[in-house]
């Protein structure tokens, strides 16, 4: 475990992780996620149109791309929260065709949401106790003879401070969750996912509105993801976080994926400094998309 | 003035079958609204339910009154589901508006000539309560002393409703500080965290929105024991004058409510008889007596307001734990 | 009737044992009465009469005494007779006999000693400082006039429209609240209560109507006014969340709504003209001038109203806010001041509506706002939340379809027809007719 705040610390990357050469829809040797024709419409705008695209296992692949590019109405699609009009998808081998969000978590692909989802009024704790699946205690009658779930529950508490200590928050652990910082409030949501024993991470921009005195170790629980064996697709604006830590890059640009690549690769690609910049093609990607610029990067 | 007499039948409320049903029902409420944060402004139509239920269940299919009770209980589980099923899925304020709309549904169907056979319509139902008061173990005779000086049928409403009280509360409790509670309360939050986490929403706000409904009609029931049924009790105000016990004591609490409920009735039964007394005293500037009568509500009015605006937690809840979600 | 005596004998035993609950609900829960020859003895005047036809007593037929808080039901005992207690005395009471629970073949005519007759089934009756009144009504034989079906189902739909027109005035008005403010706003009843009871105040002092029913315009405007610079504006400024704003509205609605009741007491005032007499256009199809002129005027505010919504700044910034509060704001729209003028408009139209209301029942209440709440509810959400052309549409589909309903369903379930489809509409298109999808949720 990296605890370590050192921003030199060069990660391991995974690669071979593609048959062929990469381009937008490139097979995977080993693919976790696939899918196939989503198209979703709001109206007359068709927010998302990707063709194929898998997503390689236990490795960190970045979703990237302009905004409005349909990063989280994907992100959404994919986890069951939002339907699309048509396509096909699966997870793991099983498809998630109309299965609700609860399911899909359930199958062990977990997210978490571009506006932190931790809920305020509840204490850290109780947060990380959520989080925990199969669960007695939440069975409407067994949950009236406490002998029947405290064993469990106090069990489930073990396993959340052992996690809250990894993401340095069990001093809190008695604290209400609007008393912590937008930047805890992200490690709490992601250590809150971790409870779920997921197989799939997907992050919904990790970074956003995080202080960047806490950048570092969130990175670090990130990769920590991948040498537990978990699988992590996050969307991300900031170029130098992809870069650091991505093995994959997919690059969604006005509901399509444009290309696919490892991230040094991908960020020389015209057709990326195309969706991104537009016309001002000599600018350096990584320069103009890094954490500074992009106003609206929300 | 007799103000001596006032605080006499004022104290008299302090266990009141009708303060036992508000204490039910704002209980109730507290399930649906403080712990799930369903907008439920249908409570009325719930305890409607269960005091239909139970007088119809002994007048129109003469069973013994502690069945009839269950059937109550049961049209209020039916009640919720149908209303639920559909509407759990929809925006908050949208579930206000179905669900007062569905009570005033009920009312107007209690209420028309056509179920007349049944219902009664404009009068309502009475002359039920023979069996339920032969079941009571108390010789005839008043007991007590005042003001808590009643008759020992008063005294079999007031212990039956006591009790279903008492088990109500402890098991609401007990729900709430439950794993079960935990995700009612996460739920109340914010829904798509929860859903992310792989529990079932829609499953957790049903029955939230059935047990809560329950407690209501335990609420019409413990008035259809103590009174007759007219669905004049059952109107939209009824709904408010819980919401206002409810906020009052603290919605996300299970204490609050039934604190609520009694504060609530010993302020209407005191200001309901020391505005009227003064007005015969010629104390309020030539208002009549009848006219009198009326501040009470309009104060009931002005304190919703006031609480919600300045102590949204109500009087024993916790600022931290709940205001007002959104 | 064999169902009520055993009903009466059952309670007459449980009587005693009731007797101290009965009377602390009955009080404060308003409880209904019993149904029985004679109803709230307690009090100390009393309305009585006798249900006889050609000297023969008529059992079982139920009349209504209506005005002064009192709402009794009573049913005549084996020799005609019933008695009703009231509380008031020097006023009047509406007495109601309900014609089909009369035999086969008998009708009530018209009685020429009493000159309020409104139908022959419904009088006023004047109580005198004596506190006693009696009165009977003249049965007779004769067939119930039953209009033909054609007739019936114009003069339904022409009431339907009149009525949902005025239900639109209200429903514009809360719609564009909601549109601007997210308030579900529950007071808006006593918004439409208190136009008519200025109304009634300015004429019952003396102002002919058409300068009371100025008064009360100008005065609901100021009324909006008040409220909103009193409560709403600094809630506004509180960030105060929808839930509890809604509650507020609840909470206020209470307060005005019994502070009504405080000044004009629990019975109905009828405004002047309310008795116009029916002029006949076709077959049985008959209007009052009242009736004309109400939908004239209403279709003209409408009007107005659409063109100060479409053409005007303040109209366009409305619809702006409505659209999207956020970027409004940011392109340089007071918003706080919008918002202001759409309480103003909202309540004048509602004040407005009020008074066509009183026409329309007929009478003024104090909770007579409160009777049509839900169905300014279920109009504006039948077309579509926050958009006015939304209200207006929904308000002429709810009305026409609260009158015509009648036509089908027995009338006492006309309102149950409209919250039906309320919330029907809710679950099958949540956006309502005009609505758009993306504004949900």
């Amino acid at each position: 475990m990296s605890g370590n705040a050192n921003p030199s610390t060069t990660p391991v990357k995974s690669t071979g992780l593609h048959i062929g050469e990469p381009a937008p829809g490139v097979a995977k040797k080993d693919p976790i996620l696939v899918a196939d024709g989503i198209v979703r419409q709001f109206g007359g705008l068709t927010a998302v149109n990707v063709d194929h695209v898998e997503i390689p296992r236990n490795a960190i692949t970045a979703l990237i791309g302009p905004n409005g590019a349909g990063k989280t109405t994907f992100f959404n699609l994919l986890t069951g929260f939002d339907q699309p009009n048509e396509g096909t998808w699966s997870f793991n081998g099983k498809s998630l065709n109309g299965v609700p969000s609860f399911k899909v978590a359930r199958m062990g692909l977990i997210r978490t949401f571009q506006l932190t989802k931790a809920l305020g009024l509840l204490t850290v704790m109780d947060n990380m106790k959520l989080g925990n699946t199969g669960q007695r205690g939440e069975k409407l009658l067994s949950s009236l003879i406490p002998a029947l779930w405290k064993k469990q529950d106090s069990e489930i508490e073990v396993k959340a401070m052992e996690l809250l200590k990894r993401f340095k928050l069990d001093a809190k652990h008695e604290d209400f969750a609007a008393s912590l910082s937008g930047g805890q409030r992200k490690l709490l949501e992601m250590a809150r996912a971790l409870m779920t024993d997921p197989t799939l991470v997907m992050l919904d921009e990790p970074m956003a509105g995080v202080n960047p005195a806490l950048t570092q170790s969130l990175l670090d629980h990130i990769l920590d993801l991948k040498t537990q064996g978990m699988t992590v697709l996050f969307v991300e604006h900031d170029m130098h976080m992809v870069r650091h830590i991505a093995d994959w890059v997919i690059v969604m640009a006005e509901g399509k994926v444009v290309a696919e690549g490892a991230p040094d690769e991908v960020m020389k690609n015209p057709a990326v400094i195309d969706a991104y910049l537009g016309s001002h093609q000599d600018v350096d990607l990584g320069a103009v998309t890094g954490r500074i610029s992009l106003p609206e990067s929300k | 003035m007799d103000i001596l007499g006032i605080l006499n039948s004022t104290a008299g409320f302090v266990l009141a079958p009708v303060t036992i049903a508000y204490a039910l029902a704002a209980l109730g409420l507290a399930v649906h609204f403080g712990f799930a944060g369903l907008l439920n402004m249908g409570m009325a139509g719930f305890m409607a339910l269960g005091a239909y239920g139970y007088a119809m269940g002994i007048l129109s299919f003469g069973l013994p009154w502690y069945l009839a009770a269950l059937v109550g209980l049961g049209a209020a589980v039916v009640f919720a589901l149908i209303l639920g099923i559909p509407t759990l899925r929809l925006r908050g304020d949208y579930l206000a508006i179905v669900t007062i709309a569905a009570a005033e549904i009920l009312r107007l169907l209690f209420l028309t000539k056509t179920f007349d056979e049944y219902t009664g319509s404009a009068d309502g139902l009475f002359g039920y309560n023979g069996e339920f008061q032969e079941a009571n173990p108390i010789a005839d005779g008043t007991y007590g002393f005042p003001p808590f000086e009643d008759t020992a049928a008063t005294w079999w409403v007031r212990i039956v409703g006591l009790l279903i009280l008492a088990i109500a509360t402890f098991a609401v409790w007990r729900l709430v500080n439950s794993p079960w509670g935990r995700v009612l309360k996460g739920i109340r939050e914010d829904e798509d965290a929860i859903r992310s986490l792989g529990k079932n929403v829609f499953t957790y706000k049903m029955q939230a929105l059935i047990i809560g409904g329950v407690l209501g009609a335990m609420g019409g029931l413990v008035l259809a024991m103590s009174s007759n049924v007219n669905q004049g009790q059952y109107v939209t105000s009824l709904t408010f004058f819980i919401w206002t016990a409810l906020l009052l004591g603290g919605a996300a609490t299970v204490f609050g409510p039934l604190v609520g409920s009694l504060i609530f009735w010993v302020l209407q039964a005191f200001l309901g008889l020391l505005f009227p007394a003064m007005a015969e005293a010629g104390l309020l500037l030539g208002l009549t007596s009848i006219q009198a009568a009326q501040i009470k509500y309009i104060i009931v009015g002005v304190a919703l307001v006031l609480i919600v605006v300045f102590r949204p937690q109500g009087i024993f809840g916790n600022k931290k734990e709940l205001t007002f979600v959104r | 009737m064999e169902n009520t005596t055993v009903k009466r004998g059952r309670a007459a035993r449980l009587l005693a044992a009731l007797a101290t609950t009965a009377l602390s609900l009955g009080v404060l829960l308003m409880a209904g009465p019993a149904t029985a020859d004679t109803v709230n003895d307690e009090m100390p005047y009393k309305v009585s009469g006798n249900v006889q036809k050609s000297g023969e007593p008529l059992a079982g037929v139920s009349i209504n005494v209506n005005g002064n808080g009192i709402d009794a039901d009573v049913v005549t005992d084996a020799e005609g007779k019933w008695k009703v207690g009231v509380s008031e005395r020097n006023t009047t009471y509406t007495v109601t006999l309900d014609e089909t629970t009369l035999p086969e073949g008998v009708i009530v005519k018209d009685n020429p000693e009493t000159t309020d007759v409104v139908e022959a089934a419904v009088m006023e009756v004047e109580m005198g400082p004596g506190g006693r009144v009696t009165m009977n009504y003249f049965i007779g034989k004769g067939e119930r006039v039953v209009a033909p079906y054609i007739d019936q189902v114009v003069q339904r739909l022409i009431s339907g429209v009149n009525f949902g027109l005025m239900l639109a005035l209200a429903a514009i008005g809360m719609s564009l609240i909601y549109g601007t403010t997210g308030i579900s706003n529950f007071a808006h009843a006593e918004m439409v209560t208190f136009g008519a009871i200025v109304t009634f105040v300015m004429s019952g002092m003396g102002a002919p109507i058409w300068l009371a029913i100025i008064a009360a315009i100008v005065a609901s405007a100021l009324f909006g006014w008040g409220l909103d610079s009193a409560i709403w504006a600094p809630l506004r400024r509180r960030n105060t969340g929808l839930v509890q704003l809604m509650i507020v509205s609840i909470g206020l609605s209470l307060a005005v709504r019994y502070t009504f009741q405080l000044f004009i007491g629990g019975g109905t005032e009828q405004l002047p003209g309310a008795d116009a007499p029916k002029i006949p256009l076709f077959g049985t199809v008959a209007l009052s001038w009242i009736d004309m002129a109400s939908m004239a005027i209403s279709v003209i505010l409408i009007a107005a109203f659409a063109w100060w919504l479409m053409f005007t700044r303040m109209g366009k910034a409305t619809r702006a806010i409505s659209d999207n509060p956020g970027l409004a704001a940011a392109s340089g729209i007071n918003v706080d001041s919008v918002v202001r003028v759409v309480w103003i408009v909202g309540a004048t139209l509602a004040g407005f509506s009020g008074i066509l209301w009183a026409y329309f029942r007929p009478g003024i209440r104090w909770d007579m706002g409160g009777q049509i709440l839900l169905l300014m509810f279920a109009a504006t959400t039948l077309g579509g939340l926050g958009t006015a052309w939304g209200a207006l549409v929904g308000s002429l589909i709810v009305g026409v379809l609260v009158e015509a309903s009648s036509l089908f369903i027995p009338s006492d379930l006309k309102y149950v027809g409209a919250l039906v489809v309320l919330i029907v509409i809710l679950l099958f298109r949540p956006q309502g007719i005009l609505g758009r999808k993306e504004r949900i949720g």
